[in-house]
């Protein structure tokens, strides 16, 4: 088993994800994040897909995700192959915030993105171990809420869907 | 402006449809008032079940070569249809189904006949949409009939809501020709005819496996003229017969759980096996692990996601089979192989002896279901059509029902839907009211849909329905007696007096009991002008051979 990125590209109808997802509900296969989103180009939804599943499988998958009507291009990536990130927000009360806290968002390279009169919301971006080392530290601090997206990906090898698309014979 | 229920119909004119089969409700009511003021462009059907119209629709499409239209309510109406979606998807059969919906401010509200139709059909359908205005409905329903027709057909599901109905919209019909985000057809690589033909060439013992994909992809010629020139035994799967007229000197049999016992034994014996237009389903290849390991397989294959879905092949040749087997004839030498075709004749003398003589010509008492496709085989046109539901009698009349033209196999294939065979035949006989359409159903499947007999008068179609009886669920029964130790659970049916029933519906009805009468019964029957229900009383306990158990390989496909 590995962990791969999935990456698709779809008109952006009604009930496009439910096309994509139930491929994996049939074979029994989990998600383990997903993120949609509008692309770079109009009109064109990319949707990023994580999961944890054997080579034989993701090739199946992605034949199967390329085959509904709706979807442009799939492409399926390993993590080596991929530049990703997923975003992170830590809710803790306001008289947490003391100098050993200071500490550990300097440490971190964290961010105080709000302040309000009872709580403080604290943002980390990087890959999965790394917000969930700084969800461990903060764990003790009485952390009122966390919050942490699906992966968004670039894929390092070169591919241009709008590239395809032009030789699509439209 | 004209009313979004014209825009239906006009659309469906304007794709040519010339038969819908439906039944009415109160969220698609619009349309079937529309139906009234075109009844002379546009045939429409009423079945007695929003099943029937759809396997109506699919026997429709797989002797049409067209896209078979359904039409049905929402709610119950809708679904329905999901049977004959799923049978449909899984046997690649072109259809555009139109459903009623509640009027779009109602959508969400639980309101009367409401369904997610949309939703629940996702899986079983290539292409779904819902249309809330009535300006949508006409590029949706020229999207839909693209997509249902284009590369591997399928099912395609529009619902329409009933506001969309009402609602006055331009009418300006342009047909769908493309879809950016769709790729129906690939061309063939050169690449991959190349490396095929040197495969082919050099192969001592190839094999050609053809499925459906031929007759879908107007490959009939090709696939001739390539048997022709290279002699290479072939062997057709479940919806591949009568892809090849069973007369041709290459063809050796049929493949699968219930085929023949050299095509599905020599598998594993061949060293190139070549792939054309099917896609290894289970029932075809029993255990995967010990499925022609020795073969160098060839896939010419339309649908890039069974390539290498079941079985991995050297040489995949994606594309339209038609194309891929013309330039393959064109770069493959002319060859024969006589020898290697003499071992499937030598195999098939074994299954003659041990099971083809006990169904065709049998000397105990009880009749059999293969005698009775001995005597249909006598007295059939050579296009006949033949419809089957699911079970003894489909594989039976499969394996010896002469298939001489393509389009004449109509049955439920993948999904193996009992009740698909009465409204399929009907449907089928719709398609060309001229041609035989020969029936065969059991005792279980005909009374899962029996209601259609009704559409059967009502329509005076000529169908031949031929009831093989042996009360029971001859396939569920032969599994318990051979792997549950004759533990006949819930198998025994007490059934109707099919004969009063069919008599009720006014349908000429005929029982045979005797062996005596079978020969003059079935001659008459297709000499009869209009439907016709024979019922033949059967052996109760007898068993289809040869068989491939769940699990085994190919090569322990077993006699008895």
């Amino acid at each position: 088993m590995n962990r791969y990125t999935i990456l698709i590209y779809t008109e952006n109808f009604i009930g496009i994800l439910n096309r994509i997802t139930i491929i994996f509900t049939r074979r029994g296969i989990n998600i383990d994040a997903l993120t949609a989103s509008e692309s770079r180009l109009d009109g064109i939804h990319k949707i990023t897909i994580e999961c944890t599943v054997t080579e034989a499988q993701i090739i199946h998958l992605v034949q199967q995700i390329e085959k509904i009507t709706d979807v442009i291009k799939a492409y399926y990536f390993k993590d080596s192959e991929v530049v990703y990130q997923e975003i992170a927000l830590y809710k803790l009360p306001i008289d947490s915030l003391d100098a050993s806290l200071e500490k550990v968002i300097r440490q971190y390279n964290a961010h105080i993105i709000a302040a309000e009169k009872e709580f403080v919301v604290i943002e980390f971006t990087g890959h999965k171990e790394d917000t969930q080392a700084l969800l461990e530290t903060l764990k003790p601090y009485s952390l009122l809420e966390f919050s942490r997206s699906g992966r968004v990906a670039i894929a390092k090898p070169r591919f241009s869907v709008s590239e395809y698309l032009n030789h699509q014979t439209l | 402006m004209i009313r979004g229920a014209d825009i239906v119909v006009k659309s469906l004119i304007a794709e040519s449809v010339q038969h819908i089969f439906g039944y009415p409700g109160g969220a698609i009511m619009p349309v079937y008032d529309a139906l009234y003021d075109y009844h002379d462009q546009i045939k429409h059907i009423l079945t007695r079940h929003e099943q029937g119209a759809i396997h109506a629709a699919q026997g429709y499409a797989r002797v049409s070569g067209k896209v078979g239209v359904a039409l049905a309510t929402s709610g119950p109406g809708a679904t329905n249809l999901i049977t004959g979606l799923a049978d449909a998807m899984i046997d690649s059969t072109p259809l555009v189904c139109i459903t009623g919906q509640v009027a779009a401010h109602l959508l969400g509200s639980d309101a009367f006949q409401e369904t997610d139709v949309v939703g629940i059909s996702m899986p079983v359908t290539k292409w779904n949409i819902q249309v809330r205005r009535a300006e949508d409905i006409a590029p949706a329903i020229a999207k839909g009939f693209h997509i249902a027709r284009s590369g591997r057909p399928g099912p395609v599901l529009i619902d329409i809501t009933k506001n969309a109905q009402v609602e006055a919209g331009i009418f300006n019909y342009v047909p769908c020709l493309s879809i950016r985000s769709y790729r129906p057809f690939f061309p063939v690589d050169p690449k991959a005819i190349v490396q095929a033909a040197a495969l082919i060439d050099q192969a001592e013992r190839p094999y050609v496996l053809f499925g459906q994909g031929v007759i879908i992809g107007k490959a009939e010629l090709e696939l001739k003229a390539f048997l022709d020139k290279t002699g290479i035994p072939a062997a057709s799967t479940l919806l591949g017969s009568g892809a090849l007229s069973e007369d041709h000197p290459a063809y050796v049999g049929k493949l699968g759980m219930h085929g023949n016992y050299a095509p599905n034994l020599l598998t594993n014996q061949c060293d190139v096996l070549i792939a054309v237009g099917m896609r290894f389903d289970d029932r075809v290849t029993g255990d995967l692990s010990r499925y022609a390991k020795q073969a160098k397989v060839i896939h010419l294959e339309l649908d890039p996601a069974e390539i290498n879905k079941n079985v991995k092949c050297e040489v995949p040749v994606l594309g339209d089979c038609r194309e891929s087997l013309s330039l393959l004839i064109d770069a493959v030498q002319e060859n024969s192989h006589q020898e290697w075709l003499g071992k499937f004749r030598e195999l098939e003398l074994l299954e003659q002896e041990s099971v083809i003589n006990h169904d065709l010509s049998p000397t105990k008492t009880g009749l059999t279901m293969g005698e009775v496709i001995r005597y249909i085989n006598q007295y059939k046109a050579d296009d006949a059509v033949l419809v089957t539901d699911v079970g003894q009698h489909q594989m039976i009349a499969w394996r010896y029902f002469n298939y001489k033209k393509s389009k004449t196999q109509v049955t439920s294939g993948g999904l193996g839907t009992m009740g698909f065979a009465l409204p399929a035949a009907l449907g089928a006989q719709m398609a060309d009211y001229s041609k035989q359409v020969i029936c065969v159903v059991g005792d279980g499947g005909i009374q899962m849909t029996i209601q259609e007999l009704g559409t059967i008068m009502q329509t005076k179609a000529p169908v031949k329905v031929v009831l093989l009886n042996n009360n029971f669920l001859g396939m569920v029964r032969q599994w318990q007696q051979m792997f549950f130790d004759r533990r006949y659970s819930f198998t025994e049916l007490d059934n109707p007096d099919f004969i009063k029933l069919a008599d009720a519906y006014g349908i000429k009805a005929v029982k045979v009991e005797e062996r005596e009468d079978l020969s003059e019964a079935i001659a008459d029957m297709l000499l009869h002008n209009g439907p016709y229900f024979l019922e033949v009383v059967v052996e109760k306990e007898d068993n289809v051979f040869p068989m491939i158990a769940t699990g085994c390989s190919v090569e322990e496909v077993r006699l008895s």
